[in-house]
């Protein structure tokens, strides 16, 4: 016995607050990797990550209620639809805003932070008045909000086990894509090299077009994907850009390994933290440590050596 | 003495009379308090124009020093109001009502500093400048800047109001600290202490609006445009590009608080609502709005955008959003500098023209030089 | 001839800026002769410069419809609407129509304070609805006592205040939560609680109150744990284990705004069967149902003053003019509920001290009865809160509650409770 609760009761609760810390993880990097993808290839802050984000869960919420309606039979299925919809949607949104906005601002990396400001807000308008400022409560299908008894009192919840599956076949997407295959090549040519690599051939515009889609896109699933784990409104994008923010800053820039290490980092310590102090005092311990890092390393964790 | 020419004296002059004559005589005294308001962001823009528009330096965290201003005035305005006796229904009279709400029963250490006026005084430009000197001394030196310098201070910004808010024994949390009444003794809550607050306003903006166009004119401002062109150049030139930059980011942080306890004296309370990452990026669009290279510019940017916000969200509460993210895309797409952009482009040669005695003497702020865009990092 | 008459009557009555009434139902306080000739003159009604013409009377509206707030606040100006709207095509008051003026409060505190002071000093308005968190009111309560305004204020709240011009027409603390612990105490034996909360000054000092009502008035039971999460937060694995190993009796949660969503989805998804574990909260209307989806919360209680579902002739017909006015899929929950008490409040006190006067008004309001109120009847105390039944229902999966318990006689609302503090 310690503290009045026996072994098996601690030894589950350890097993299941590791998932939990584990589940966090995952949302982390989900939430951060588009961010982290954008920022890290292209200098570019997109300050309408969040809204992207939310884009994502009002096309989930759209493709639950089209299911309802048309295919109620189906509806078991319909979220692994709702997060290709939302990929595509929150891509094509992102490719159509980089056409409009971000290729003239190329030169000026600090006015693209202001633009997508801007664009965030009216973004945010815009789901008000197309879905009303209340929240929307999106359906899903009843497997997914069970839990996994994994025995007798060891419980995993579903929907964070899905969370998980996305985020590892995104991150292994985006690895092999980038370091993987000739595009992922032009992209980091871009990177090094705008000049050099538009004078080999690259259709250097072509790719930061792809480039912005994709970060836009993965941010569309992670919307997608926190529909069943979080709300959906039009300002609810804020509620998560804090902490996404967060981890690619510690995570230092221009680094995929440095935004999944610090995910890694802060998840595991916030969630250890909450289950012995209060949650508020636990992030007010995680920032605060943040911040100590961020003053001794001000490039955050990982950084490329590259001279400015 | 080669700080102000004839152009600057009239154009200073022009808004000296604007907001200590005309707009006194137009408004009344709701709207003027309001104007006063609007001018307390001034200070900010001020700063940014400095720290931007010459340095190439974004901050995202001025409404963090915006704040600690404010906040260094309103806890010594709280302290004022939790007389013993105005608070003798509450478990532990004489400390201000959220601590004694919040089942604190002694007065924290860190409030004892704001029981003198003077101190207070001091803390309102100090407390900023020196946060920015901590933050300044480990990025500058470590050749941090650009982007990632402003999600940094972006970072901070959100830090410290989840700080605030989630220490609310300590700092009042979500609500501020409200209900001030006296600033020794002197009630700021009457339409004339209104008024007497607004002239001292105006008559601090312009003078730190001089003061700032004492620094661009010195050698210092010369270097620090130099150093937004070509940084590499400067450095080899021999100079400590990094302190230049830290000297810059406090003045503005100074002048951010300065503005903040003018705010917190008008308004009649702090919240943790100006910390954070919103209003610190709006404070950034007043700048951009009035042009980021022209003092007067960002003055006029802060006075235009909040009068616009005002009446916008009276009339259409719906649209002030859209109206406002359209002004961001609009203001850095098309006109990159601002009003004084326009200004200058249109207007300036017009008037020299037609009052040749007012030509300028030529100098790197000059009419005939667009500056080139602050291109801080990475290229 | 009528026909003339009507148009020009449509035409006045849009002009006043009214929604939703009728020409037809403002055909007698308009005519000449008829209500008009009981309207009192101007002059005897208002004697301190307020916006009040032969005609009208005008009223200010402030809530965040933008920004994170406008999800929450969005019903209490629909609320205020409708009764304003009712009241007008009843005739008004003191024969005069309610004519409002909106401003967005943009879910920021110090907006809140401007747009409070514009109604006052420069729409002279002669009462104001609105304000939905604890610092929004904190913000404006100086506004409202130095301008001598008169504010009506919906939520319910954390108590420790009182003032002379507010009247508080949602629950205080204690008439919220000791009921509802009271209740479960009783009937599900329950001991354990644990409590949770977002982090400020609201849910504080509720878990306070619980806590103290718990270990000092309720036999043999005790708090097993106390959480807060800063608003926004979106994780809650972590105490949702904390909770699993403490194998309290009672969840008592309140968590406000995005949050609810977060938790309640979480919780279910991790395996905790609201139908076996109690889970007893302040916070959750049916509005944030709506966001939280019905499924996901079927089974939990709630503890507040009104729900959608309470069959009374006067709730009946509240809910029908609401859904006949913003369509029949809305839901109404607490707040919408009180803050639709407001206008009314303000006209029967209106009409008690026979004026507009921000002093007579709030000199007449204790006692001031409201029969025709959609939880059942209300009345006004001397501290200006009001006298309420409190209810507990339980959460179906159609996003409605059902009611389980009522308290026998009105509770009395004491924002000063001796003991809790």
């Amino acid at each position: 016995m310690l503290m009045g609760y026996s072994f098996g009761d601690l030894g589950s609760i350890m097993a299941m607050q590791g998932f939990a810390g584990l589940i966090l993880f995952s949302v982390f990097v989900l939430m951060a990797l588009g961010l982290a993808v954008i920022f890290g290839q292209m200098g570019v802050i997109n300050m309408a990550h969040g809204e992207f984000m939310i884009l994502g869960a009002y096309v989930t919420f759209l493709t639950s209620r089209l299911f309802t309606t048309y295919l109620p039979g189906a509806f078991g299925a319909y979220f692994f639809v709702a997060v290709v919809l939302a990929f595509c949607a929150a891509g094509l949104a992102g490719m159509a805003v980089e056409w409009l906005l971000i290729r003239h601002l190329y030169r000026r990396p600090l006015d693209t932070l202001l633009a997508t400001w801007g664009l965030s807000l009216i973004l945010q308008q815009v789901y008000r008045s197309v879905f009303g400022a209340r929240e929307v409560g999106v359906d899903q299908p009843e497997w997914m909000m069970g839990a996994a008894n994994l025995s007798e009192s060891i419980q995993i919840p579903i929907n964070g086990l899905i969370v998980m599956a996305l985020t590892t076949l995104i991150a292994v997407a985006v690895y092999l894509l980038i370091f993987r295959f000739g595009w992922g090549k032009q992209i980091r040519a871009v990177m090094q090299n705008r000049a050099m690599a538009g004078a080999v051939g690259i259709d250097t515009a072509r790719v930061d077009r792809l480039t912005f889609g994709l970060g836009c896109g993965i941010a569309g699933v992670a919307g997608s994907a926190f529909t069943m784990i979080g709300s959906t409104s039009p300002t609810a994008g804020q509620l998560y850009i804090v902490d996404a923010f967060l981890v690619v800053v510690f995570g230092g820039t221009g680094s995929l390994i440095g935004t999944i290490a610090s995910a890694f980092t802060i998840s595991q310590a916030r969630s250890t933290l909450e289950f012995f102090l209060s949650g508020s005092m636990a992030q007010v311990v995680v920032l605060l440590t943040v911040v100590g890092i961020l003053m001794l390393r001000p490039q955050g964790l990982f950084v490329l050596k590259v001279r400015r | 003495m080669g700080v102000l020419n004839r152009k600057d004296l009239l154009f200073i002059g022009l808004l000296a009379a604007l907001v200590l004559i005309v707009l006194p005589m137009a408004l009344e005294p709701f709207r003027l308090n309001l104007v006063g308001k609007y001018l307390t962001y001034g200070f900010v823009a001020l700063g940014l124009v400095l720290c931007w528009g010459d340095a190439g330096i974004l901050s995202l965290g001025q409404g963090v020093f915006f704040g600690l201003g404010g906040y260094c005035m309103a806890m010594y305005l709280k302290l004022e109001a939790s007389t013993p006796e105005a608070t003798k229904i509450q478990s532990t009279p004489g400390i201000p009502d959220f601590m004694d709400w919040n089942q604190i029963t002694e007065l924290p250490l860190f409030w004892q500093p704001f029981h003198s006026l003077a101190l207070t005084l001091i803390a309102i430009p100090l407390v900023p400048a020196l946060l920015a000197l901590v933050v300044g001394f480990a990025m500058f030196k470590r050749r941090v800047g650009g982007t990632y310098f402003a999600i940094i201070t972006q970072a901070i910004a959100a830090i410290l109001t989840i700080l605030i808010i989630g220490q609310q024994g300590y700092t009042g949390g979500v609500n501020g600290i409200t209900d001030l009444r006296t600033l020794h003794g002197w009630d700021i809550r009457t339409d004339h202490a209104h008024t007497v607050l607004y002239f001292v306003n105006a008559g601090l903006l312009i003078g730190c609006l001089l003061l700032g166009q004492y620094v661009r004119r010195s050698k210092l401002g010369r270097i620090l445009v130099a150093m937004r062109d070509k940084e590499d150049r400067v450095r080899f030139s021999g100079y400590a590009v990094a302190d230049f930059k830290i000297f810059v980011f406090c003045f503005a942080a100074a002048l951010a608080g300065i503005g903040g306890a003018m705010f917190t004296l008008q308004v009649g309370f702090m919240s943790p609502s100006f910390v954070g990452i919103v209003p610190s990026i709006e404070m950034v669009i007043y700048c951009a709005v009035g042009g980021r290279t022209s003092l007067l510019g960002a003055i006029y940017g802060a006075l235009a955008v909040n009068w616009a916000r005002t009446t916008l969200s009276e009339a259409f509460p719906e649209l002030w959003l859209l109206a406002l993210g359209s002004l961001f895309i609009l203001v850095v797409v098309a006109f990159p500098d601002g009003l004084a952009g326009i200004y200058r482009k249109t207007f300036d040669p017009m008037l020299d023209r037609l009052l040749p005695w007012l030509r300028r003497r030529p100098s790197v702020h000059g009419p005939a030089v667009l500056p080139a865009q602050p291109i801080a990092s990475a290229e | 001839m009528t026909d003339d008459i009507r148009s020009s009557l449509r035409r006045r009555s849009l002009m006043q800026g009214m929604a939703g009434a009728s020409a037809a139902a403002l055909l007698p306080s308009l005519l000449p002769g008829a209500a008009r000739a009981q309207a009192p003159a101007t002059a005897a009604v208002n004697t301190t410069g307020l916006a009040v013409t032969d005609s009208t009377v005008t009223v200010g509206i402030l809530h965040s419809i933008t920004g994170t707030m406008a999800i929450s606040e969005t019903g209490s100006v629909e609320a205020e609407k409708l009764a304003i709207s009712q009241i007008n095509a009843a005739g008004g008051v003191l024969g005069r129509q309610i004519r409002s003026i909106q401003e967005d409060g943009a879910s920021d505190w110090p907006n809140f304070a401007e747009k409070a002071k514009k109604l006052l000093v420069n729409d002279k308005c002669a009462a104001v609805f609105g304000c939905w968190t604890s610092a929004s009111r904190k913000a404006v309560l100086p506004v409202f006592e130095q301008y001598n305004g008169m504010l009506y204020y919906p939520t319910f709240y954390e108590g420790l205040e009182q003032s002379k011009n507010v009247i508080y027409t949602g629950q205080e603390a204690t008439q919220q939560i000791l009921a509802g612990l009271d209740w479960v105490n009783k009937t599900r034996g329950s001991k354990t609680f644990y409590l949770l909360g977002s982090d400020y000054i609201w849910p504080r000092t509720s878990n306070k109150i619980a806590r103290k009502h718990i270990e000092g008035h309720l036999a043999g039971c005790k708090v097993v744990g106390e959480d807060y999460f800063p608003l926004g937060h979106t994780q809650f694995n972590s105490v949702i284990n904390k909770i699993k190993l403490s194998k309290p009796d009672v969840i008592y949660a309140i968590i406000v705004g995005g949050s609810n969503v977060a938790f309640y989805k979480q919780l279910k998804a991790a395996g905790v069967d609201l139908s076996k574990q109690t889970l007893l909260t302040i916070s959750v209307t049916e509005d944030e149902i709506g966001g939280i989806g019905g499924d996901n919360i079927a089974g939990a209680f709630a503890c507040m003053k009104y729900f959608q579902s309470l069959d009374n002739p006067n709730n009946k017909a509240f809910v029908a003019g609401f859904e006949k006015m913003y369509g029949d899929k809305s839901v109404i929950g607490d707040v919408t509920q009180a803050a639709y008490l407001g206008p009314w409040l303000w006209k029967l006190t209106a009409e008690k001290a026979g004026s507009f006067d921000v002093d007579k008004i709030a000199a007449a309001s204790p006692g001031v009865e409201f029969k025709g109120a959609p939880e059942g009847y209300v009345r006004i105390h001397e501290n200006h809160h009001l006298w309420s039944k409190t209810r507990v229902g339980k959460a179906l999966a159609n996003g409605q509650y059902e009611l389980v318990y009522e308290t026998a006689e009105l509770v009395q609302p004491d924002p000063f409770p001796k003991g809790y503090q």
